[in-house]
């Protein structure tokens, strides 16, 4: 006799009548109230989501209610984005304002220096915790809520929030550092990550949607410092992959009506590592196209692949020139969450997403979305002509 | 040292210099949180990207820790410990352990005894290094070049031929700069100067680049002398 309970007459469960029932014990620890616990010790300002961010609450990993600052938001950006991928960060610009919401894009914000940090271990928990509450106070101070924009950075800044948590010296010595700069020690509430946002406007966005994306197969590779670094604060949804998955993205996919496709290395990481992608990239370059763009090939063969996160998409995108080189099977153009909503909502193509900044040849996908992207070349180049020839400084969002 | 050691590398170096390094990884504050014990399951390896394509084991980090083996430990903090990719993808053993956070605490030690494998790992990498210290933002558009990412295409020498007009024809204000990946202001950039400053971190760049160091040294100095601050004002908050 088994002594294992017997399920379904002792078939597996197919993936489909699998029910994702959370029986477990949630685990006792939660942020929140330590968080709020330390502020009633005077240890620490807790930065609420307040009515003016027009607040949304959905569920995190372990089924617990998270707020996502939605309006009046404090924009942390990302290095990699805004030096690389300018698209990325320009498009979530473009969603706010399209939306009629308001926020902030700080001159006063330093990147978290966790790539250097994940790199090359240069640093310490102490200067990676002031940088952050560097940051956080200085949002504070400016009267808007942060939101941040690097996958990176919201893993580690969750990191940052265990750690102090239950490091009393570490309060110490990052409380030290903040009196030096006369900033006070603040946290946020919750840290939220723009695909946070994405997703809970997808429905939002999918009403100004202007492309059909009916014919459009589509892949999301999730943020390994999303999901599984500090994996509480991450989104799921019962009704998306059975909430075995995370549910950013993916759900706008759906949303936006293009077909999501699955493959079997979702779960893997892109192969970015940190130190890999700057000094060791064979190693980056054989993971992405091995493990993911040839899988995802193989398995969905699909128009792109969509990520949320800086070194995501770098790495997808960037590894896959060497691989066609080499005559492998790959090809897929590679971009953000926020691109892609925006293109759905008319963004341009060049003066919004900049997808000139990326590797892989994107005209294909432009086509099958309906965008004649011969005509938005010329006049990006056009606005680039003005500048060049000095006829203009910048480009502006009165521009686009 | 015991016979099973027998063909074990750095046999040169005195046990007391490892063991010293072995201990510093367990006296740091997250060490307790890091590992909680081994199954030996593997889940670890498999869900590692780095396990695929180099000899390396988170599952052998987990291992060595628990088991206090110095020699070993010792051999994987000056070759192995540079293959992870601090992903956190192992952060799924049933164990709750985080070999990818043991590897974080590994590195730190190595950089802050300057080890020369350390030293090696990271050469390539100190101009990256110097770029977020001094700038506040690690990535800047003037990275982007055909000879550091020749495998990139020849779209990188098109971005680096056209990166000041391009960098113009993007419409957020903060973000046309080509040596920053966006406008950081000034104040800003001395506020984190103080954090590396009374954090220690300095010091540790000068253990693992001294020519680095000196030039970060010397480019803080004077934009604090300018706010009115002087360098030798931020003694480490750190014991
Ligand atoms: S953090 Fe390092 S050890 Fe852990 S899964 Fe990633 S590459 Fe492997
Ligand atoms: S997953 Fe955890 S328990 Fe299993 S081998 Fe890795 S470290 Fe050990």
């Amino acid at each position: 006799m088994s002594l294992l309970p017997i399920v379904n007459d002792g078939a597996p469960l197919k993936a489909k009548d699998r029910v994702f029932d959370r029986k477990g014990q949630m685990p006792e620890e939660y942020y929140k109230d330590q968080l709020f616990e330390l502020e009633a010790k005077g240890e620490l300002i807790i930065h609420r989501i307040a009515d003016e961010q027009a607040p949304v609450e959905i569920d995190n990993k372990f089924g617990r209610k998270k707020k996502i600052a939605i309006d009046n938001t404090w924009h942390h950006k990302s290095c990699g984005q805004c030096g690389h991928i300018p698209g990325y960060s320009t498009s979530i610009f473009w969603l706010i304002r399209q939306l009629g919401l308001t926020y902030h894009d700080p001159k006063e914000q330093t990147s978290c220096t966790a790539w250097n940090y994940y790199a090359s271990s240069t640093s310490n928990p102490a200067a990676q915790a002031a940088v952050a509450l560097r940051n956080f106070a200085q949002a504070y101070e400016d009267g808007y809520y942060p939101i941040i924009h690097c996958g990176t950075s919201y893993g580690h800044y969750k990191e940052v929030r265990e750690e102090l948590i239950h490091h009393p010296e570490l309060r110490d010595q990052t409380r030290r550092v903040m009196d030096r700069l006369g900033k006070p020690m603040v946290f946020p509430e919750e840290i939220v990550h723009y695909s946070e946002w994405v997703h809970v406007m997808r429905h939002q966005i999918h009403e100004r949607q202007k492309l059909d994306l009916s014919d459009v197969t589509v892949t999301v590779h999730p943020a390994c410092h999303y999901h599984k670094l500090v994996a509480e604060d991450a989104i799921y949804d019962r009704e998306l992959y059975d909430g075995q998955r995370t549910a950013v993205v993916s759900a706008l996919v759906k949303a936006l009506g293009a077909n999501l496709a699955d493959y079997s290395t979702f779960h893997d990481c892109c192969g970015f590592g940190f130190r890999h992608i700057l000094v060791s990239r064979d190693f980056s370059r054989s993971f992405a196209t091995l493990r993911k763009i040839e899988k995802m090939k193989e398995e969905a063969n699909p128009d792109v692949t969509l990520t949320h996160d800086t070194g995501c998409v770098t790495t997808l995108d960037k590894s896959q020139f060497a691989a066609q080189a080499h005559g492998r099977n790959v090809g897929i153009p590679v971009m953000s969450d926020a691109q892609f909503a925006a293109l759905a909502m008319g963004a341009h193509p060049y003066k919004v997403c900049q997808l000139h900044w990326h590797g892989v040849d994107m005209r294909p996908l432009l086509e099958k979305m309906g965008i004649d992207h011969v005509a938005a070349w010329e006049e990006f180049q056009e606005v680039a002509g003005k500048i060049e020839a000095g006829e203009m400084d910048f480009m502006s969002w009165e521009d686009c | 040292m015991d016979p099973i050691y027998a063909d074990a590398k750095y046999q040169d170096v005195p046990y007391e210099e490892k063991k010293q390094l072995f201990d510093e990884v367990k006296a740091d504050m997250r060490w307790h949180t890091s590992l909680y014990g081994c199954y030996e399951c593997g889940i670890c390896v498999a869900a590692c990207p780095s396990a695929r394509f180099y000899d390396f084991s988170p599952r052998v980090f987990a291992q060595v820790m628990a088991r206090e083996d110095v020699h070993t430990f010792y051999e994987l903090l000056n070759e192995s410990v540079w293959d992870c990719s601090q992903c956190f993808s192992c952060t799924r053993c049933p164990r709750q352990n985080n070999p990818g956070g043991i590897i974080t605490i590994m590195r730190e030690v190595a950089v802050n005894h300057g080890l020369q494998s350390a030293k090696e790992a990271l050469k390539a990498y100190s101009r990256i290094i110097y770029k977020i210290m001094s700038t506040g933002t690690q990535v800047a558009p003037d990275m982007l070049q055909p000879d550091f990412f020749p495998d990139w295409g020849p779209d990188v020498q098109q971005v680096s031929d056209n990166l000041d007009v391009w960098r113009r024809a993007i419409p957020p204000e903060t973000m046309h700069t080509t040596e920053l990946a966006w406008d950081v202001a000034e104040k800003t950039r001395v506020e984190l100067y103080m954090i590396w400053k009374l954090t220690g971190n300095l010091e540790m760049i000068e253990q693992i680049d001294e020519g680095i160091f000196m030039i970060l040294e010397e480019v803080m100095e004077e934009l604090l002398d300018e706010h009115g601050f002087d360098i030798d004002d931020f003694d480490s908050v750190i014991d």
